[in-house]
């Protein structure tokens, strides 16, 4: 290969990828926290023994599974401004779908935890006179939350890769950013090189402190 | 023994779908009584002992606690409101086969849980009744352990130190010793001795012949889903009168009284 590599325009342009890559961070994280607010939601729901609540919630759950996540994306940016006749600004559209996949995902991420603690420890606690709702937040839901954390951090970083989708609504994210430092500079193979690299640091960087988290969540085990 | 009954059962029945465990049951213990009920597996004397505190939900009959009924009735139907079967539950302790010790928390606080959560007491107060009856139990140098690191004897003898610290009025025992290793049923069992020698109303479902014998005051002989024979350690465990008795007994081979 005589390909000559030459990084020195793309570094040039360093502080347009630093600031894709902190609009990836702040995506991914916004729509985490409303994705669990979400999934929280709807994995009550989920649990629930209401028809009316547990059916939309299915539907809810079993659309996002069953749908490429860049319709989503699509479907937030150029069809839900149809319906509202509003225009939605297209980081408020990626987040909307971010938030809703995640959601669905973490709904089931829930619900699993809590459905795979024992029926023994319910019994343990009923038996000590304990209500419904001391029981989920005292026994069930600390121990659901332990199980919960390794699926849990795998939707996330999931997450944090799909965010490069909102690239394709304008977002300035990373990897939009990278397109716009590639047609100024012609030099695609460092480009989309170096975009790389700073994804897989950002995302090493992150299942660090995720396994510190883990760590510190399932200590009893 | 004379006096009120602190327990009463009256045509107690229950279905899981088409299987009919309970027929009929009735049934009534009084302060300081202690009850082993005794069958073989599948005749229901753990599902009786479950709806005694609710922990399975009665198909028919009533459950009288201290002179009064448990569960309200409305129209014919009875419910039983979520609070009424807490105070219930409160007020007999139930110690399980399986131990169902919180393992998310230490042995301190699976005694203090209880104390805190429920009855509203504070941390201080909570401590010092959980480390009084972990003491009780022999197991004051495990304050901090995590139950999962603790054998099975001595499992068992916390979750007893945490039935005991809701200072309930019975105490349930639903087969204690029943998943333990043989050389560690002796500890729990002399931990139940001790209560009993203390005069507490106890019921225990129990495979251990030997020690009902010893322990209880009256010995349940249930099978098909009905008191098949009911009397005195010695009258039941020694000269069954009822056949269906007698075989179980025989089934059981020797044990020594």
């Amino acid at each position: 290969m005589d390909y000559s590599w030459d990084f020195g325009p793309v570094l040039e342009r360093f502080d347009m990828l630093a600031l894709g890559l902190l609009n990836t961070v702040k995506i991914a994280a916004v729509s985490i926290v409303l994705g669990v607010l979400v999934g929280l939601v709807l994995a009550m729901m989920r649990l629930s023994t209401r028809k009316w609540l547990n059916i939309p919630s299915l539907v809810f759950i079993e659309f996002y599974r069953n749908t490429p996540p860049i319709v989503h994306f699509f479907w937030f940016f150029y069809a839900l401004p149809v319906m509202l006749a509003v225009s939605l600004d297209p980081y408020v559209a990626a987040v909307l779908a971010l938030s809703t996949q995640s959601g669905a995902f973490y709904a089931e991420v829930f619900r699993g935890g809590i459905v795979s603690i024992e029926r023994g420890q319910w019994e343990g606690g009923r038996a000590l006179g304990m209500t419904h709702s001391a029981l989920m937040r005292r026994v069930i839901v600390p121990q659901a939350i332990a199980r919960m954390v390794p699926p849990f951090i795998e939707r996330s970083f999931e997450l944090l890769k799909t965010t490069a989708l909102a690239s394709t609504l304008a977002y300035a994210d990373l990897l939009y950013q990278a397109m716009m430092v590639n047609a100024e500079t012609f030099r695609p193979l460092e480009v989309y090189t170096t975009i790389a690299l700073m994804y897989l640091v950002l995302l090493v960087t992150a299942s660090q402190f995720a396994r510190l988290a883990e760590a510190r969540l399932t200590a009893y085990q | 023994m004379t006096g009120k009954p602190i327990l009463e059962v009256k045509g107690l029945h229950k279905r899981f779908g088409d299987h009919h465990v309970l027929k009929g049951i009735d049934f009534t213990v009084e302060p300081g009584e202690r009850v082993a009920i005794i069958g073989g597996s599948g005749s229901g004397k753990s599902t009786f002992l479950r709806c005694m505190n609710f922990m399975e939900t009665l198909s028919e009959g009533e459950i009288w606690l201290d002179g009064t009924r448990i569960g309200v009735e409305k129209k014919g139907t009875v419910t039983y409101p979520e609070k009424q079967l807490c105070q219930v539950r409160e007020r007999l302790g139930m110690v399980f086969q399986q131990f169902n010790l919180f393992p998310h928390m230490s042995v301190l606080n699976n005694v203090m849980e209880g104390l805190v959560t429920v009855q509203g007491k504070s941390k201080p107060e909570a401590r010092r009744i959980a480390e009084a009856e972990l003491a009780k139990v022999g197991l004051s140098e495990k304050h901090d352990a995590w139950p999962g690191r603790l054998s099975g004897g001595q499992q068992q003898r916390v979750a007893i130190a945490r039935a005991l610290s809701m200072q309930p009025e019975i105490l349930l025992f639903d087969e204690p010793t029943s998943s333990l290793d043989p050389e560690l049923v002796g500890e729990v069992l002399r931990v139940i001795k001790q209560l009993a020698e203390e005069g507490r109303t106890m019921l225990l479902v129990t495979h251990e012949l030997g020690f009902a014998y010893h322990f209880a005051t009256k010995v349940i002989f249930l099978a098909e889903g009905v008191f098949h024979e009911v009397g005195t350690p010695d009258e039941i465990l020694k000269h069954p009168k009822q056949a269906r008795t007698q075989d179980f007994l025989r089934r059981f081979g020797e044990f020594a009284f």
